[in-house]
């Protein structure tokens, strides 16, 4: 059901040259298609938007798959015209709306608008019933990643003292730092981990600021999820300590300090859903993967990292890749003093009830504003 | 001889009189600022033909542009009227997007509990609750220049940002919607209830909005005594004071009217496109709309093409990103060398005009 | 909260004062020199976000970024002369101009400033000043760049000079009233067009500040309005270069107390502790205020709408 990327790629790339131009349909019934990608932010920001332009670009190496682009659609009214005219002028018929916003209700109402198109939204909860049958979502679960991100940063981390720089307390962030937190502290339960929320997906004083701040306080391993990682990376480098990256791979800009990283290989669904597309299967509406399906990836480890947190990692990520562990299990404490997951409970990475997670586990300094 | 005195004799020479080179003069300066565009492709080595061509069909060459150009256009109508109201009282207020920021929270927080009992009018108790939240925030900076001789540039800006934080706290916190978890939004208007597309288009209501809205405020600043003294007040506010005006309510009342726009704007946004209020509603419209106020000189007739052309250039954008793979930024060079083009025009400009 | 922790936080605020500080810092005196001479140029955000652009792409290419921040001031330099020669021309307005010019500066700068947001520039090196101190945190916060020095050095320059230069004394006059500027012989329109240059110059410093030093990155969402911000601020000083100095202080340091406070774990309301710098500004302004100064100190020419 679910190929590797590796060999769906060496199936359509085969069936492709096989094909010869100029047929409607290749050997595997795949005919062309015009794809459309959509991004909020600029391609290049090293961080959510690129990781989605680096799949778009696998995309593009596909025989008889053409990729139209176009970045820095605000979520108004601006993208369901961007989405019209790729339908209209560009002859789309997948149509990839990857930022959050993008879902209710701008991508929904143009699900309604053209049933004909395939509508695939990064994140969004696509519910069988509500939502019309040819949108749906796709998303990885980097919270296995940033869980082992944790795990190296827990070997490492000599104050214990971990650093969070988030954009906004929503569940797809607080999921990332309470697997971080968990993973960490599964290595050191005297682990803690500092939160900061700068507002906003782009704010690049701020999130200066916020790493600063971190590291006054004694932090010496720091991860962030904001869309793009560059300034946090940069600022933790100059101030002499460790980081984890996040959405992509950040290494090049802290060429000491960086550990590993959680990344994101959306290369993955998009072959699936192209795939899909264009052998005429049914769309695929609730698409999720993590290190298993190779939707995430881990950085390379970097120089700081020792062996035994080398093996620690890899060992971790074994675990969550042949899928008999769970990060989030009972008993589970919040940093309030609740329980939110009860003894004798485990939820599964693909359990529905962790994408509305609004809670910070216990070791997390700091609480969801609001 | 001076530029301006060439072009004056040289419309002479072809029988032209100052009104029509009035009229002639801002497609010249259009020409010139494309002209100095087309440069710019040159020199990025690509060929500026082809750039125009698809400037032309992403804006204006189908009915498909048309309708995404007008779609777009149409919050920057109101959201220039927020800027060339205070305009007539000498006053620059640049902070029109918190204004339109508190005009969607309020339309949200108005319009949903009231659709049950009243229906569509509950749209327009929203439209109501928006301008009124947005003309108290724009009468607040003219009180303080009024009272206390604080300089609406900076206090406008200053209450614009202040407004920003304050939405983004009630929508994350005591107004979210509970289901509203990785996009933090107040409660939606279900779609049906929302403002409809005018017939025969593809643009919702708020566009025919904005065009009264423009009318009527020519309409009032040129033909009513209120009007007429709102402007003698912006023009000289010490003769305006001797003739016995009452200066300081004018101005309050001028961006009262403003924020009533902004605000307006920011509502309309909220129960046509977004069905509810979130930080997607925060698109820069209010801060756009202070160059399209400038570019029709704070005149509201000019208001409306001048919010066409940069919805034109908006769509025109998407059309170059996505065909000739040229990034965003490439509209914002457009447009800016379009209005300084246009601008620098101004000085040609025959005297005698207002 | 622990006294250490409180002590962190006010550390915090201090650093962040001096960090954040420095592009108001260079945005506002440039703004002040221009707005002496009687013009506004909206424009400088413009000219700060291409500044920031060049300064790092500059100094990618010649492996200095003393050479950048250079290269950023001259390109502010451009900017400013263009600015003012349009506002020169009779019946333009500087404030539309300067609008245009910040769409065009921004335009610009994220145009060519793609292929630099990938590479890795050289950054300007900072001064310890803090290495005495034995707490992590004041040894940061005392980690201080040399432009943060030159600008303080340039408001007390500025301050003599507007007072005791001659060409202070002609800037003032022509910004106070340009017929008595004319009946001296001054020539109005280039003195204020090299006003606006000159104000360019420390524009695009401040912008040159931002990518090389902190957050010291180049990408498009480097600036948050800082541009505009500073223009605002002079007012805030009342048009003293000095005034320029604290405001940028205040204004940094406010904007630092909201991520300090989360570090030690007060998250509640931090949105509106983010709007701390603006609502401190405005309090600061109304306290300061009176109903018969209306604008005290502002240059006699200096009109916002013509």
């Amino acid at each position: 059901m679910n190929p590797s990327r590796r060999s769906l790629l060496r199936a359509v790339g085969a069936t492709g040259l096989a094909s010869g131009a100029g047929l409607p349909l290749n050997a595997s019934g795949q005919a062309p298609i015009t794809v459309g990608v959509i991004y909020v932010g600029p391609r290049d920001d090293f961080g959510y938007n690129q990781a989605q332009a680096q799949a778009a670009a696998a995309l593009k190496k596909l025989p008889g798959v053409k990729v139209v682009e176009e970045e820095r659609v605000p979520e108004t009214i601006a993208v369901q015209k961007t989405m019209e005219a790729m339908i209209n002028q560009d002859r789309a018929s997948l149509i990839f709306a990857t930022s959050f916003g993008y879902f209710d209700p701008h991508m929904l109402r143009m699900a309604e608008k053209y049933p004909k198109v395939r509508f695939a939204h990064g994140g969004g909860m696509w519910t069988e019933g509500k939502h019309p049958r040819n949108a749906g979502s796709y998303f990885g679960y980097i919270d296995g990643a940033q869980y082992v991100s944790g795990v190296v940063a827990g070997h490492l981390s000599r104050s214990k003292r971990l650093g969070f720089v988030a954009a906004k307390p929503i569940p797809q962030v607080l999921r990332n730092v309470n697997a971080f937190t968990l993973g960490a502290r599964s290595v050191d339960p005297s682990i803690t981990t500092r939160v900061i929320f700068t507002g906003d997906w782009s704010m690049a004083v701020k999130e200066a600021e916020a790493t600063n701040s971190l590291v006054d306080q004694g932090v010496d391993v720091v991860t962030c999820h904001v869309d793009g990682p560059k300034v946090t990376i940069e600022t933790a480098e100059k101030r002499g300590i460790m980081t984890c990256g996040y959405h992509a791979n950040q290494s090049a800009l802290a060429p000491k300090g960086y550990l590993t990283g959680a990344e994101w290989d959306w290369s993955t669904p998009y072959g699936m859903l192209v795939d899909a597309a264009r052998t005429g299967k049914p769309h695929l509406n609730f698409l999720r993967g993590g290190l298993k399906e190779g939707f995430v990836r881990m950085s390379p480890y970097g120089p700081s990292v020792s062996a035994k947190a080398r093996e620690a990692g890899d060992a971790a990520r074994a675990a969550l890749t042949t899928g008999d562990f769970a990060i989030f299990r009972g008993p589970l404490r919040d940093n309030r003093g609740g329980t939110v997951i009860p003894a004798g409970t485990v939820l599964e990475m693909t359990h529905l009830e962790l994408e509305k997670m609004n809670y910070l586990v216990e070791g997390v300094l700091g609480s969801i504003p609001g | 001889m001076s530029a301006r005195s060439g072009v004056l004799a040289a419309g002479r020479d072809l029988a032209l009189s100052p009104a029509l080179l009035r009229w002639l003069l801002p497609f010249g300066s259009i020409g010139a600022g494309l002209l100095a565009f087309g440069a710019f492709v040159l020199l990025i080595g690509r060929d500026p033909l082809e750039v125009y061509a698809t400037i032309y069909e992403g804006g204006f060459g189908s009915a498909f542009s048309w309708n995404n150009t007008l779609l777009r256009a149409a919050p920057l109508i109101l959201a220039g009227l927020a800027v060339a109201i205070p305009a007539q009282a000498g006053l620059v207020m640049i902070g029109g997007e918190g204004c339109l920021a508190f005009g969607a929270l309020a339309a949200a927080a108005v319009a949903v509990p009231l659709l049950p009992g009243l229906g569509s009018g509950a749209l327009v108790a929203g439209a109501i609750a928006g301008m009124a939240a947005g003309s108290a925030w724009f009468a607040l900076a003219g009180v303080l220049r009024v009272r206390r001789g604080l300089n609406e540039v900076i206090s406008s800006l200053l209450l614009s940002y202040i407004a920003i934080a304050v939405f983004n706290h009630l929508v994350e916190g005591p107004l979210r919607d509970p289901a509203s978890l990785n996009k933090p939004s107040t409660l939606p208007l279900p779609e049906s209830a929302m403002i409809g597309a005018i017939p025969g288009l593809d643009v919702h209501w708020g566009l025919a909005i904005g065009l009264l809205a423009c009318g009527l405020a020519q309409l009032a600043l040129s033909r009513s005594t209120q009007g007429f003294a709102l402007r003698v007040a912006g023009g000289n506010p010490r003769a305006a004071l001797l003739v016995g005006l009452p200066v300081g309510s004018l101005v309050v009342a001028s961006c009262a009217l403003g924020g009533a726009a902004a605000g307006l704007a920011g509502a309309i946004e909220v129960m046509a496109v977004h069905s509810a209020a979130s930080a997607s509603v925060l698109a820069g419209y209010g801060t756009t709309g202070i160059l399209v106020a400038f570019m029709a000189r704070q005149q509201p007739l000019a208001i409306v093409p001048v919010a066409v052309l940069m919805g034109g250039i908006s769509a025109a954008g998407s059309l170059l990103q996505r065909r000739l793979e040229l990034p965003d930024a490439t509209t914002l060079v457009l447009q800016g060398l379009l209005f300084v083009a246009i601008l620098a025009g101004e000085a040609l400009m025959p005297r005698g005009r207002r | 909260m622990s006294a250490d922790a409180w002590f962190t936080v006010m550390v915090a605020v201090l650093g962040g004062a001096v960090r954040v500080a420095t592009p108001f810092l260079f945005v506002s005196l440039g703004e002040c020199i221009t707005e002496k001479s009687g013009r506004i140029n909206l424009g400088l955000e413009g000219t700060l976000v291409f500044g920031a652009m060049i300064g790092y792409a500059v100094s990618f290419h010649s492996g200095s970024a003393w050479l950048g921040v250079l290269a950023a001031g001259l390109s502010g330099v451009v900017f400013g002369a263009v600015h003012g020669g349009l506002c020169s021309l009779r019946g333009v307005n500087d404030t539309a101009i300067g609008i245009a010019l910040i769409i065009l500066g921004l335009g610009l700068a994220y145009f060519f400033g793609k292929a630099y947001i990938q590479p890795s520039a050289p950054r300007l090196p900072s001064i310890d000043l803090g290495g005495w101190a034995t707490h992590p945190a004041l040894r940061a916060a005392l980690q201080v760049n040399v432009l943060f020095l030159l600008g303080l050095a340039l408001a007390l320059a500025l301050r003599w000079a507007f007072v005791n230069t001659r060409w202070g004394l002609e800037l003032r006059t022509v910004g106070d009233s340009a017929d008595a500027a004319r009946a001296l012989g001054l020539a109005v329109n280039r003195t204020r067009i090299q006003a606006t240059a000159l104000g360019g110059f420390f524009g695009g410093v401040g912008g040159a500040y931002l990518s090389l030093y902190y957050p010291g990155s180049w990408n498009e969402a480097l600036s948050s309005g800082q541009g505009v911000m500073a223009v605002a601020l002079v007012i805030f000083a009342r048009w003293r270069p000095m005034g320029c100095f604290w405001a940028a202080l205040v204004f940094g340091g406010a904007g630092s107390i909201g991520p300090a406070l989360q570090a030690v774990g007060i998250q509640a309301g931090y949105h509106l502790w983010n709007a701390a710098p603006y609502v401190l500004t405005l309090l600061i302004m109304l306290a300061s205020s009176s109903r018969s100064s209306t604008s005290m100190g502002a240059p006699g020419e200096l009109a916002m709408t013509r």
